[in-house]
């Protein structure tokens, strides 16, 4: 192998990689406060008893999951503006990922509901508890626990789609990448360093939600 | 020059949606292959396989799937490697797989109960046939529907092998656009073809799942 590798030419570039871990993890925030809202919606709707609710809600969720993220991306960036609503690439990335984000969430958040049993609020009323103290320490702590892993690594999951709006030119790491590219030739050895930046990200934020995990729901310091 | 877009390109879209599904069962091929060995290293009795498993999990499951794309395409020619899309595609993709895999296939081999491997053991039967004869058939059934739940999650993620220039689904739609200008009608079709083939997986993936709950 002819190749030399130079790592040290993307040295200048640092900024631009720091600058692109926080964009990323922005849009990341952006897009999962979002989803979780768009999500409470949809775990709402698809438990509803009324059915004009739950079929429009079913219908959304089930596109979304079988469409890939980056046809629903074009359909935001390019397909949209053809009827009027248009909107830029970073407008358009928070708007295609937060839709997309908000249909798992969704998923998730009606799992969360479902697992917990009415015995359980019953049980909390029979001890005394008004209705207010029964969400609070029988139901939400429960709820959120079990929803807890899985939303983690929906937020994990969601950090490394963000990669995909660079097609479109919004900005974050990935786009960051193609611009050090672009300045220096060094294609490789730009792509690497930047997809190893997403796993020091995934390290540590999965490191942090564990730790979390453990010390509200593993520790309980008020059981 | 721009045209209409008319029921010719449809017909290329569907054309090219055998290439989505045709990367996706390369994928999944290859990606088996190699996850089996994923999956076997996973649960070994020799710790540092455990690890080196564990890491090559960590390191898929933690970069974007657009990064390793990137990083073959730009890094085979390195190694002399001609670099097509297809061999960059089919490559990242497996190798991508081969992490989910793993560890769907980890997590059937370890729901299998310690008592079937004693039983087993009780008989007479060296590791290669408790394995074999008893655990394989048991967690085999158990993995079927995550599996085909993944090929659903696989056939999306083709998606991306567009941004490298694979001609499949997406950058067909993107080819069709740019020569009609007509990007919600082109994109909307590129949704529904992906639906079909998805929403089928997927429920196919839900019936194998609950029929291998009626056979326990």
């Amino acid at each position: 192998m002819s190749y030399n590798f130079r790592f040290s030419a993307l040295e200048p570039y640092a900024g631009e990689i720091v600058k692109g871990v926080f964009l990323t993890l922005q849009l990341s925030l952006i897009t999962m406060v979002i989803g979780l809202a768009i999500g409470l919606f949809v775990a709402l709707g698809s438990t509803s008893p009324l059915r004009s609710l739950r079929v429009p809600v079913r219908i959304y969720v089930e596109a979304i999951r079988n469409t890939p993220l980056l046809v629903q991306l074009f359909i935001v960036f390019f397909g949209l503006p053809s009827l009027g609503v248009r909107f830029d690439a970073n407008m358009a990335a928070v708007i295609g990922l937060s839709v997309n984000v908000g249909a798992y969430c969704g998923e998730i958040l009606r799992a969360g509901f479902e697992s917990i049993r009415p015995s359980q609020i019953e049980a909390g009323r029979a001890l005394g508890m008004t209705a207010g103290q029964t969400f609070r320490n029988v139901v939400l702590f429960q709820a959120v626990k079990a929803i807890y892993p899985a939303l983690t690594s929906q937020f994990v999951l969601l950090l490394l789609a963000t990669s995909v709006v660079s097609s479109i030119g919004a900005t974050e790491l990935f786009h960051q990448a193609a611009f050090i590219d672009s300045r220096t030739y060094r294609s490789f050895e730009a792509y690497t360093l930047v997809t190893l930046a997403y796993l020091g990200m995934t390290l540590v934020i999965r490191a942090m939600f564990s730790a979390i995990y453990w010390l509200v729901f593993v520790r309980r310091p008020r059981a | 020059m721009t045209r209409a877009f008319s029921g010719a390109d449809v017909i290329y879209l569907i054309e090219a949606a055998r290439w989505t599904v045709a990367l996706a069962l390369v994928a999944i091929v290859g990606g088996g292959v190699l996850g089996l060995v994923v999956a076997v290293f996973r649960v070994a009795a020799f710790r540092p396989l455990n690890w080196l498993a564990s890491g090559y999990v960590n390191l898929i499951q933690g970069t974007p799937l657009l990064g390793q794309l990137f990083i073959f395409f730009f890094g085979l020619p390195l190694f002399k490697i001609q670099v097509d899309p297809w061999v960059a595609a089919s490559m990242a993709l497996s190798l991508y797989s081969a992490a989910f895999l793993g560890e769907i296939w980890r997590g059937s081999l370890q729901s299998v109960s310690r008592r079937q491997w004693e039983a087993a053991a009780a008989l007479g039967m060296p590791y290669g046939q408790q394995l074999l004869y008893v655990v394989l058939p048991q967690a085999i059934r158990i993995s079927v529907a995550p599996t085909v739940g993944f090929l659903m999650q696989l056939v999306k993620d083709t998606s991306l092998t567009a941004l490298i220039g694979f001609i499949e689904l997406t950058r067909a739609s993107q080819i069709i656009t740019a020569a009609t200008f007509a990007p919600l009608p082109v994109y909307g079709t590129a949704a529904v073809i992906y639906f079909v083939i998805c929403f089928s997986l997927g429920r196919l993936s839900a019936r194998l799942e609950r029929r291998s709950h009626a056979a326990r």
